[in-house]
């Protein structure tokens, strides 16, 4: 996946690698690591939490997790979001918007590590790890070590 | 949660979430384009019924921050002053379709009689002697980001315990968290009873700032004595008076809060507030990230939906399917499947 972004932005120069607030963000740090290894140079990352900008809010609980952190002006610069699951796509639509808090990115791309369907708005991995299959009420988790797939529990 | 109209509805872990909540909210605030559309369609009126400024632009520029809409009732124009009932006013505004009320009153009680009269959500901005429970919350923020912990750390409170809602809400949060607590007043200022407070009360100003890790100044208000209370504020100021000499006494990590609007050369010495250890303009600054938290609990998404609404976790029960994902972070384009 790191190849693939350095091939699509050629190289890693104005690259800001953000993971989603708490899946992704591990992951961000992982892709960062292997763009160090490839390019000898370690871009920026950065966290991003968009619970105040989810659509669900008062629906269901939304809290953040942590505050975000990231470079204070983002114009200009490519933008790599990394999430661990894609999926209905809502998570995604928040964070593009979030990010325009920042300023105005030349591009965001979507680095997802498991696409596993079902999308309910009009948006598209640029680099995915794992296409998967699901059923909609199968739960999908994803570490380091590995990725399950299991029936939903409800709490 | 549905209103905030004393400390004791929080606890101390509610107080940690509003606190925890809060950093979240600073960090919005430093953005580029400091606001989030999480309160969008939503309604708070302030209802001040005395004078303020800090609190009431600083509750609006919170809502505004969170992108819901604003309605400021002042009473010196409102028809308070053609002789509507406080019940009255609250419901006509209420007519108008609102969320939230922010509510401040010269009697102690006013927002809990106001919460019991509309169905919005009330939040107490101060109500007479009694409570101004977001002071207390912004005042630990600020607490923490500066010490870090509460636990076993000594606040000294010096001054109008007597009149002080700030007092009474303070004490409360910081005990509430572990901090001990000490104040200090003229006997003239003191309450009638301190039957239940867990406080310690001294009365050699000196000895007690040298223990504090908080010095916590209280503004001589006025405008609450109707007696003659203090022979004179340059006496009040003497005897009890943060001065540039008293500072001395300080241990080098303690810091001067104070809830504004300070007197200066009367609880506090001239220079004081411009020194690093006065927090006052952090308090401010904090207050606006606290009322965000505050406003966002009690009107998006709160802890009360915590387990009352399904919500779907990740099942950790294993089968089917296994990908190394770390393989998959590291391995380029290989992984298409």
């Amino acid at each position: 996946m790191a190849h693939e972004i350095v091939e699509r932005n050629n190289g890693t120069g104005d690259l800001v690698v953000v993971g989603l607030q708490t899946g992704g963000v591990s992951f961000a740090l992982r892709i960062v690591e292997a763009l160090e290894k490839i390019e000898g140079e370690r871009p920026e990352v950065g966290s991003l939490d968009v619970a105040f900008h989810r659509d669900d809010i008062g629906i269901r609980p939304v809290l953040p997790e942590a505050p975000s952190e990231l470079p204070d002006d983002l114009t200009g610069r490519v933008v790599v979001l990394v999430d661990d699951v894609l999926f209905t796509g809502r998570t995604v639509r928040a964070a593009l918007d979030a990010v325009h808090d920042y300023g105005r990115p030349r591009a965001i791309q979507l680095a997802v590590i498991v696409d596993r369907g079902h999308r309910e708005l009009p948006i598209r991995a640029d680099f995915v790890g794992k296409n998967l299959p699901t059923r909609r009420d199968e739960a999908v988790n994803v570490t380091t070590s590995g990725v399950e797939l299991g029936s939903v529990e409800r709490r | 949660m549905k209103h905030l109209l004393t400390i004791d509805d929080l606890g101390a872990d509610g107080i940690r979430e509003v606190i925890k909540l809060a950093a979240s909210f600073t960090e919005v605030s430093e953005r580029q384009i400091p606001k989030v559309p999480a309160l969008r369609g939503k309604t708070v009126a302030t209802l001040f019924f005395e004078n303020s400024t800090r609190t009431r632009t600083s509750f609006e520029t919170a809502a505004k921050r969170l992108s819901a809409d604003t309605m400021n009732v002042a009473v010196s124009t409102s028809s308070v002053s053609k002789g509507e009932s406080l019940r009255d006013t609250a419901l006509t505004v209420e007519a108008m379709g609102v969320d939230a009320f922010v509510v401040r009153h010269s009697s102690s009680g006013a927002p809990h009689q106001v919460a019991s009269w509309v169905d919005a959500s009330v939040i107490n901005a101060g109500d007479g002697w009694h409570e101004h429970p977001t002071q207390a919350l912004l005042d630990c923020y600020t607490f923490e980001q500066r010490l870090g912990s509460f636990e076993g750390r000594r606040v000294v409170i010096i001054g109008d315990i007597k009149h002080s809602r700030v007092a009474r809400s303070n004490i409360a949060a910081f005990t509430a968290l572990g901090a001990q607590v000490t104040i200090v007043a003229p006997p003239t200022l003191m309450p009638p009873s301190l039957d239940g407070w867990p406080v310690d009360v001294a009365t050699d100003v000196d000895r007690a700032l040298r223990s504090a890790d908080v010095v916590y100044l209280l503004r001589i208000q006025r405008e609450r004595m109707v007696e003659a209370l203090l022979p004179s504020l340059r006496e009040y100021a003497m005897l009890y008076g943060l001065s540039n000499e008293r500072l001395a006494l300080l241990q080098d990590h303690a810091i001067v809060m104070h809830p504004g609007p300070m007197n200066r050369g009367v609880e506090i010495g001239g220079t004081v507030p411009d020194l690093d250890r006065a927090t006052m303009v952090e308090q401010v600054r904090n207050g606006v990230a606290v009322r965000m938290a505050v406003l966002y609990l009690l009107l998006g998404a709160g802890s009360e939906l915590r387990g009352s609404s399904a919500q779907v976790t990740p099942a950790v029960s294993a089968d089917e399917t296994d990908v190394d994902a770390s393989a998959l972070a590291a391995e380029a384009g290989k992984a298409h499947v």
